[in-house]
């Protein structure tokens, strides 16, 4: 009972591009230009390293490694030249965790209302974690979950608070 | 607890997780319209006890505004669309009919103001 029910590590070099666009129109050349299919609704499609999330009906979020943003982003802008869309580096804009271990779950659940066990095994939730928007997929033995750099501090918190030793939520 | 699924993610959300936007198929009135008209849309808003069309905005989720009928007694609700709809879908109709049959759509907008008259039209 005394270890934790999570590891809660902050993720390094985070990179994050934002797109906004009409992806029915735009979708096949983002595509090509990343080499990630579009994810379906509420979904992500993973490449390498490279994970591109559908964050609403008009809007992705490309996350990598953050020293391959710059090319990304060229790479983007190229092929969404001319057409009403946008393209925006956005590593600064948010913070990333990992919280891993057999009772990540319990973790998070203790902080946001959304149902983790109905997300596939390649989606992501949008939700808020106590007060604060965050994001969330799956990732290694758990979840990795995004949320607001300006929140940052309360986030972290939140999760290693959420994750003490003897708070599991099994039945004892 | 008031849950209602995003039309734009699929995603059931929780009443916390949704900003609410008030009566849902308000016609705006502006240049040209009597001032009674105008405060009836600033001000004036239907508070029924029973079948209410509202909109949400799943504002920790997608972000996007959508539509819902719910029940305001029971908080049923029959269903939840689009926000480019102007008025309720078939579906929704039929869904609200079947749980309660005694209602009637045209308790949909009864305060509507008359179409003012544009003097530039
Ligand atoms: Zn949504």
């Amino acid at each position: 009972m005394a270890e934790a029910l999570a590891r809660i590590t902050e993720i390094s070099g985070l990179g994050m591009i934002q797109i906004r666009a009409v992806l029915s129109e735009t979708g096949p050349d983002i595509a090509q230009a990343l080499g990630i299919p579009i994810p379906e609704r509420t979904g992500t499609s993973l490449a390498g390293a490279r994970r591109l999330c559908w964050m609403s009906p008009d809007e992705l979020l490309l996350v990598l490694p953050r020293d391959q943003v710059a090319p990304a982003l060229a790479a983007l802008a190229a092929s969404l030249a001319g057409r009403h869309a946008l393209v925006l580096d956005v590593s600064d804009m948010r913070v990333g965790f990992l919280v891993q271990g057999p009772s990540a779950g319990q973790v998070l659940a203790k902080l946001t209302p959304a149902n983790l066990s109905a997300m596939p095994q390649d989606g992501m939730l949008r939700s808020r974690a106590a007060q604060v928007a965050c994001a969330i997929w799956r990732q290694d033995e758990g979840f990795a979950i995004i949320g607001f750099r300006s929140v940052a501090d309360y986030l972290r918190a939140l999760l290693v608070n959420a994750a003490s030793a003897g708070t599991s939520l099994d039945p004892r | 607890m008031l849950t209602l699924t995003c039309p734009c993610c699929g995603i059931t959300a929780d009443e916390t997780e949704l900003h609410p936007g008030g009566e849902a198929h308000l016609k705006r009135v502006g240049p040209g319209s009597s001032a009674e008209a105008f405060e009836t849309y600033l001000f004036a808003r239907s508070n029924p006890k029973g079948v209410h069309f509202e909109r949400w905005r799943h504002a920790y989720g997608c972000g996007k505004w959508f539509l819902a009928a719910r029940c305001t007694a029971t908080l049923e609700v029959f269903g939840t669309y689009l926000a480019q709809n102007a008025a309720p879908p078939p579906e929704i109709l039929a869904a609200i009919r079947a749980r309660r049959p005694d209602w009637t759509p045209t308790a949909i907008a009864p305060r509507d103001p008359e179409p003012a008259e544009r003097p530039n039209e």
